[in-house]
């Protein structure tokens, strides 16, 4: 939520970064996506993965980026400035993005947030406010990493926070018995009939 | 034409402009902050807002719409009053009420506007924003509250200065113009952010807080930092010059100008010569203007003319110079040049101009550069370049050593070698400037300053002549110079006459004893250990390496503090206008030099600035034309020869100091070490 | 009501294979070479007559979007861009077409791709649904190396390209300029329009942008008919469409219905109800979070399609109903959208820049009352100063949940402006 406008100047930064080889194939590949000389759309692809290679994006992987796709650096911090789901700072093992917008809210998500900034001590679990993150009708939702967890209560929350700190991967999706985005107990339509 | 109806009132326009276009065009004054001529649309302050029909039911960014037969336009309705309105309110509720101590105060875009359309209270009850300043170098001062968001800053150093450095990090309300990582612009153009920023949030450093707009006195000059003559306007708070801005001449300048141009003028109050000085013993000594003309009366009385030279500085003005060269004529000499550097040019005119014009890259469909890095011999002309370049189907090559010339240059070679190939249709560009239907080629002194400069400039002779660059309607061998007196001098003659010397043969007479006696008209650009022992008269306004070498020292006047005829590189004739009076005892040239010559003896035939212009206008027609561009005969010019292997350098190694002026200023200094700085860093 | 038989996302909630073996299985990929033997100008038609609407919001007829492609490809590439940057808060429903049914937005994609003379389409999926775009990944490789995409796709003689493009964490990208911009690589700022992007869209070439759900039924409309689509619904509000019910009903879910269904059969059938009873509905709002809110009285009756909405000065909007019951500080809910409007405001112009973190402020202390009565309307005079004036539609997004409130729920903000000044006087 609090967005990094300027280089910050209290982060560590690392002195160089380049992608290991399975990363930079990576990189490739979604470059091939684009028509020659448009490799710039592939910005938001190589950042993702230079942030998931390194965890975060420090400087010097925007430098690389932008020198990857012919990109002047400001147009890369202005991109990753831009989006939200870049992380300019280190972040704890488990990014916990708590959506706290109106469908999440009214079905809870403040006791959710709770659970979760209870939790977090940036080293296992980062704690960040998120808007809507288009799961409404199995609100509140939490995405992990990648992962949603939906339906979530306070000792939901927690239970899916203390598998995680186990190691365990506890299954993503709805916290209550429910199929996906069905009404819970029981289909209305497609019941196969 | 389609004809649109404005405010009620028919008018036919050019088709493909826009709204607020043809609303100027209309005499209807539209407010805006991001629109700018010669950026790409924005479209996001909002503020030029206006009602068009047909079209929706709301108002429309008319700096963003294109007009239309039968469009009706409302500028005046409630609804576009309301928003704009509106959206002055939104612009003020977050900037800060800091006018008093802004220096943007009374020339304020905002200030203005908000007369206009602001309200003398505030709905505003929350904090407003606070934003952090940003360090953008030596020259641009930042006070990021007061950003309006306009993003005219960053579209300048994106598209004129070529500099993709600047940017808008992260968005909405926290949205914040910026470099990220705070560093200066490694750009010559960097003032003219200040100039196109309507708000207070970028203003100039060097200028901050010394003064207000209202107690300035504006006067229209021309500039003599480069040989580009930009117009400008010199603000002057008594003798002392404050600023200097630029003046819209779209065939020079359009409206920028270099960051020399602009901030070398701290120079103007540092090592001036304000008083004669005649060398006592060994010692430069305090002199009256009476004493000094003693001392060289003494020395030139009785001595023969082939024994006295004189040298031409880069920045005289033409009055000077046609006084220097009558009274040079008068006393039997004919060593005079105006070729410090050596460049071997004196051929008809057409061959030491730019004879295309600065307009004329406008045109040009292929660029060829010889010996020239237009980025530090005359950024605003690069930026000309660089435009051409975007616009679309105009390759540039070079040849010459390898400079960042903010577009990208095919560079063919490094030598006369390569050019000789190029002649040859040996290499690809060849073919491209073949094909080229206004092909330009652009020679620097780079080129012409150097032993085979006469060879090098018959071979781009030779080239011009394949591409048939020469004809009746397009010129495209274009001579780019670094000084500003240069077209004038060779235009005014100052070039050795019959039997006479060049400079190197000048020096080389001090050394030999040949030349016992040398007029430096602010002529620093020399190697005055050359000089041997011969007796040196400088004239001119600072003390620099003429001046130290002197024997008299005549205090005279820097550009600003005299009115004086320039020619640019294009050979266009313009006038520079007194914005205040030279220092001490300083005096204006072509005054001394008449003051002078009754004093030997050999009194020169005017007595007023009317009567030198006329003079002028004598030895050369061309000074009668004031802003114009005289074309210039054309015919075999250099000496075909022998060519070394030396590659072409650029005549302007280091931008920030090219003559006595910039290297005296303090801020042209603090520009050097931050460019190293910032070179050092990457 | 719809019946089984009539819907077109019969995978809706991922009960079945989402690959392509299920998805022939539901009858996707039947016999598409037949649908493009039939040429552009009939699939432009049949879209036309099936009067199939954008299913992103703004509701515009979707066969008409198509044919505004230049007739013929001339030196510049035509390209179809599916908008799958699904942002708009209550809104959830392009992701179960993305992972529980991907291939019927991919075949949709050759089809309009097709249709619009494009050789090669972007599907731009939001940041956050990772996982969902590796399902649709994974799905577009079984459509490759089955022949369904790619050179000759389906055996049709039509070559088709299709790539996933993802996001990183921006609503504005969800505006189809934006998302141009997004996908050129640059920051998602909406462009100023003309051009649109059917002359001049990505890369400057002519481009189409649709709605995933708009493009996922086009398929099932060709095989069986734009008479079938439009005789379901009403007239101009025609065809099924997929509703996502949040907030405060007993069982909120994603269901696929009959355009123009009433809101409360809507909550009734398939979400239980309202949490506590229809009387104790407080609000709903019908459209996604930039659709003004409906008291129950308007709820009672009111009809779930672009028409009848629109009487109602609100709108379908992307039909996410996000229901509010009595318990609601609904003041409260229209302030987090207000912040989510600020949050999401990509800072290009003016009104929306500084209008949107001005009305979120101010809203925030309407929650507590701690303003003056004018003040309410000093706000919904801000609303109209960001209305109408701005490049694209979030400034208009911004004001409206506001507008709606001061509309419907005046008296509650004054209550509590007065209840505030009491306390203070009495203290």
């Amino acid at each position: 939520m609090a967005m990094i406008t300027a280089d910050p100047k209290d982060v560590p930064q690392v002195a160089s970064f380049s992608f290991t080889p399975e990363y930079m194939a990576k990189v490739e590949e979604q470059i091939s996506h684009y028509p020659p000389g448009r490799q710039a759309s592939a910005v938001i692809a190589v950042l993702d993965l230079a942030q998931r290679q390194q965890g975060w994006l420090p400087r010097a992987a925007m430098n690389e980026v932008a020198r990857i796709l012919g990109m002047a650096p400001i147009r890369v911090y202005e991109i990753a400035t831009f989006y939200t789901m870049f992380q300019l700072r280190p972040k704890g093992k488990y990014l916990l993005q708590v959506c706290t917008t109106t469908p999440c809210w009214l079905r809870g998500s403040d006791a959710v947030m709770k659970a979760c900034q209870h939790a977090a001590d940036g080293e296992m679990f980062s704690v960040q406010e998120v808007e809507c993150l288009g799961g409404c009708v199995n609100a509140p939702v939490v995405q992990v990493n990648d992962d949603f967890y939906e339906d979530l209560d306070e000792a939901s929350m927690n239970k899916v926070l203390d598998a995680l700190r186990r190691g365990e991967t506890p299954k993503p999706g709805p916290q209550v018995d429910r199929q996906t985005s069905a009404p819970e107990g029981g289909l209305t339509t497609l019941k196969g009939e | 034409m389609p004809k649109v109806k404005i405010d009620g009132v028919e008018i036919e326009v050019p088709a493909g402009i826009t709204v607020l276009q043809a609303c100027e065009l209309a005499g209807v004054e539209i407010p805006r902050f991001c629109y700018h001529d010669r950026l790409s649309i924005a479209g996001n302050c909002r503020m030029c807002l206006v009602e068009v029909k047909p079209g929706p039911p709301k108002p429309q960014a008319s700096c963003a719409l294109p007009v239309a037969d039968k469009q009706e336009i409302f500028t005046q309705t409630p609804t576009v009053q309301k928003a704009r309105k509106g959206v002055m309110e939104f612009l003020l509720i977050n900037h800060p009420l800091d006018c008093p101590i802004c220096d943007q105060g009374g020339e304020c875009d905002l200030q203005d506007q908000a007369m206009a359309y602001g309200f003398d209270r505030s709905r505003y009850h929350e904090n407003k924003r606070a934003v952090p300043d940003k360090e953008l170098g030596p020259l641009v001062k930042t006070s990021m509250n007061r950003c309006i968001h306009c993003t005219r800053c960053i579209r300048f150093a994106t598209e004129v200065a070529g500099v993709e450095e600047l940017g808008a990090t992260g968005r909405g309300e926290s949205m914040e113009v910026t470099t990220y990582v705070e560093h200066a612009l490694s750009t010559e153009l960097a003032g003219n952010l200040v100039d196109l920023c309507p708000v207070g949030a970028l203003t100039s450093k060097p200028y901050a807080f010394e003064a207000r707009p209202w107690e300035l006195t504006k006067t229209e000059s021309v500039d003599v930092l480069d040989a580009l003559g930009s117009n400008i306007r010199i603000d002057s708070r008594g003798a002392q010059v404050m600023r200097v801005l630029p003046r819209l001449n779209d065939d020079v300048n359009e409206e920028w100008i270099s960051d020399k141009t602009r901030h070398a003028i701290d120079g103007l109050r540092h090592q001036r010569l304000d008083r004669p000085y005649v060398r006592t013993k060994g010692k430069l000594v305090e002199a009256t203007w009476d004493q000094a003309f003693a001392a060289i009366a003494a020395k030139l009385n009785g001595l023969d003319g082939s024994k006295i030279a004189a040298i031409v500085g880069d920045q005289c003005d033409a009055e000077s110079m046609v006084a220097l060269k009558d009274l040079m004529t008068s006393l039997g000499s004919p060593n005079v040049d105006c070729r410090q550097d050596g460049a071997r040019i004196d051929g008809p005119r057409g061959s030491y101009i730019f004879n295309a014009g600065v307009r004329g890259i406008d045109q040009a469909d292929a660029i060829l550069l010889i010996g020239t890095n237009p980025r530090t011999e005359a950024p605003v002309l690069n930026a000309r370049i660089r435009k051409r370049y975007l616009h679309g189907k105009c390759p540039v090559a070079s040849i010459g050593t390898a400079e960042d010339l903010t577009y990208p240059v095919e560079r063919l070679g490094a030598g006369p070698a390569t050019l000789r190939e190029l002649v040859d249709g040996k290499l690809g560009f060849f073919e491209k400037l073949k094909d080229a239907k206004h092909p330009m080629i652009v020679v620097g002194m780079g080129a012409l300053a150097r032993e085979d400069g006469a060879a090098v400039l018959a071979l781009a002779y030779e080239l011009a002549g394949k591409l048939n660059a020469v004809r009746d309607d397009w010129n495209g061998f274009a001579v780019l110079h670094t000084a500003a007196a240069r077209v004038g001098g060779l235009d005014l003659g100052l070039v050795p006459g019959e039997g006479g010397r060049d400079v190197a043969a000048i020096l080389d007479g001090c050394q030999k004893k040949e030349i016992d006696a040398v007029f430096l008209l602010a002529a620093d650009e020399i190697d005055t250990t050359k000089l041997g022992k011969a007796f040196v008269i400088y004239q001119g306004h600072h003390g620099d390496a003429g001046a130290h070498r002197a024997d008299v020292i005549l205090p005279g006047a820097a550009y600003t503090e005299k009115p004086g005829i320039y020619v640019n590189t294009e050979g266009r004739v313009q006038v520079g206008r007194r914005a205040g009076y030279p220092p001490g005892d300083a005096r204006e040239d072509w005054a001394i030099l008449r003051a002078l010559s009754e004093r030997l003896g050999k009194t020169l035939p005017y007595d007023t600035l009317h009567q030198v212009r006329a003079r002028l206008v004598a030895v050369n027609r061309i000074f009668a034309a004031i802003d114009q561009q005289a074309p210039g005969a054309w015919g075999p010019v250099g000496q075909p020869g022998a060519t070394s292997d030396a590659p072409l350098k650029s005549a302007v190694p280091n931008f920030y100091m090219t003559c006595p002026i910039s290297r005296a200023s303090q801020t042209m200094a603090d520009c050097m070490a931050s460019r190293a700085h910032l070179m050092a860093a990457e | 009501m719809l019946g089984d038989k009539d819907r077109i996302f019969t995978n809706l909630y991922g009960v079945q294979d989402w690959g392509l073996a299920g998805a022939r299985a539901r009858g996707a990929w039947d016999n598409t070479k037949g649908i493009l033997d039939k040429g552009v100008d009939w699939i432009i038609d049949e879209m036309k007559k099936s009067g199939l609407r954008g299913r992103g919001g703004a509701g515009f007829p979707t066969g008409m979007k198509w044919s505004f492609m230049p007739k013929e490809v001339k030196d510049r590439p035509h390209y179809l861009v599916v908008n799958a940057d699904e942002s708009e808060p209550g809104t959830c429903k392009d992701r179960d077409i993305m992972r529980h049914d991907p291939h019927l937005l991919i075949e949709g994609c050759l089809v309009a791709g097709f249709a619009m003379r494009a050789h090669a389409g972007y599907i731009y999926v939001r940041g956050e649904f990772y996982n969902e775009a590796q399902h649709l990944i994974a799905a577009i490789k079984e459509a490759y190396d089955a022949g369904l995409l790619g050179k000759n796709a389906c055996g049709s003689g039509w070559d088709f390209d299709l790539y996933v493009h993802r996001g990183a964490g921006a609503y504005i990208c969800g505006e189809e300029t934006a998302l141009l911009e997004s996908l050129e690589g640059k920051k998602g700022m909406p462009r100023l329009k003309p051009p649109f992007p059917a002359g001049a869209g990505l890369y400057g070439c002519p481009t189409t942008v649709n709605n995933v759900e708009s493009i996922a039924v086009a398929p099932t409309i060709l095989r069986r008919g734009a008479a079938w689509f439009a005789g379901i619904g009403r007239p101009n509000n025609t065809g099924t469409k997929l509703f996502c019910i949040s907030g405060h009903v007993n069982r909120p879910c994603n269901v696929e219905e009959e355009m123009g269904i009433p809101l409360r059969e809507l909550i009734e059938r398939h979400c239980g109800g309202v949490r506590g009873g229809w009387d104790n509905l407080l609000a709903v709002i019908p459209g996604g979070a930039s659709v003004p809110l409906l008291p129950k009285a308007i709820c009672d009756t009111v009809l779930m399609d672009f028409d009848s909405l629109r009487d109602q000065r609100s709108g379908l909007g992307t039909a996410a109903v996000i229901v509010m019951d009595k318990s609601t500080d609904v003041v409260k809910a229209i302030a987090r959208l207000s912040y989510f409007y600020k949050h999401e405001s990509c800072g290009q112009c003016t009104p929306c820049r500084e209008g949107t973190g001005w009305m979120w402020r101010v809203m925030e202390r309407m929650v507590t009352g701690n303003a003056r009565l004018e003040e309410i309307d000093a706000l919904e005079d801000v609303t109209k100063q960001v209305e109408g004036h701005t490049i694209c539609a979030l400034g208009d997004a911004a004001a409206w949940p506001i507008q709606g409130l001061i509309r419907h729920f005046r008296p509650e903000m004054e209550r509590r402006i007065r209840a505030r000044t009491e306390k203070l006087a009495a203290e």
